[in-house]
């Protein structure tokens, strides 16, 4: 899978390894500003009202 | 195909490793920025707030007549807390409301429920875990211990009668008169709700106190 995609990325060596680098960037900033506040409400230790 | 899976796993366990972070950390950062823009936005309202006319107390200085500050808007921020028993500089900024999104700023006031100094019960509850987790030690508070908020130059200070452990489905806890709906609040109470165990739903952690002192 992540060979695969390796070899479809274009360009040299170097230009693979800018794009992979901001292509993560890009996962982890929606991961952590879409994905995860909304997983959040799914983790125990969030409730702290009586209700 | 196996090296496929494997790397799927890999992935998913990367992704939760991240998500622990987050949890752990970032959520905290989160409202570490938060706390300081709040702290500053309370002062520029104290600031240009009307001086309260102070009306010299009675007796005692329990028979407090002046009224609390201002309900501010959801979200907003109302209040200074301290408590010493939770560290010497465990300082933080109440905001208005307890939905998720206000108590990711940090500890809430439970709207509806009486303001500080008022009688009835005056109702915060704050994380145990994440977001900054204001109330990741309120299982050490001790009868006795002191609980202050301020305002500007106006403070109020209520004094732990007890902690108990109950079910998430008790509100009785943050009603005027505790568990009694239809009482008249007599007292001045202070009510803090957390959850318990720390990193857990089952329960809830409460702290009860009453008002030693207000200015």
């Amino acid at each position: 899978m992540y060979a695969a995609l390796w070899r479809k990325l274009p360009g040299p060596t170097v230009v693979k390894a800018v794009t992979l680098i901001v292509v993560m960037a890009l996962v982890v900033l929606v991961l952590f500003s879409i994905v995860f506040p909304w997983a959040t409400q799914f983790v125990p230790g969030q409730e702290v009202l009586v209700d | 195909m196996l090296r496929a899976i494997g790397e799927v796993l890999l992935t998913l366990g990367v992704v939760l490793a991240l998500f622990v972070v987050y949890l752990a950390w970032w959520t905290g950062v989160e409202t570490s920025v938060a706390q300081p823009r709040l702290a500053s936005d309370l002062g520029r309202v104290v600031a240009s707030a009307p001086p309260v006319t102070k009306t010299p107390a009675v007796g005692r200085s329990l028979r407090i007549v002046d009224p609390p500050p201002p309900v501010p808007a959801t979200g907003a921020p109302y209040l200074d807390l301290t408590i010493p028993r939770l560290g010497h500089d465990w300082r933080w900024v109440v905001v208005q409301g307890v939905g998720l999104t206000q108590l990711a700023l940090g500890p809430g006031h439970y709207p509806g429920t009486a303001g500080p100094g008022e009688i009835g019960n005056f109702a915060v509850a704050a994380h145990r875990s994440t977001h900054g987790e204001p109330f990741a030690y309120l299982d050490r508070m001790r009868p006795g211990d002191l609980v202050r908020f301020s305002y500007g130059s106006r403070a109020w200070t209520y004094r732990v009668d007890k902690s108990f452990i109950t079910d998430p489905s008790d509100v009785g806890v943050i009603y005027p008169v505790p568990r009694q709906p239809k009482a008249m609040p007599t007292l001045r109470l202070l009510t803090l709700t957390t959850c318990d165990p720390r990193w857990g739903n089952e329960r809830r952690l409460i702290v009860v106190g009453t008002l030693v002192e207000g200015r």
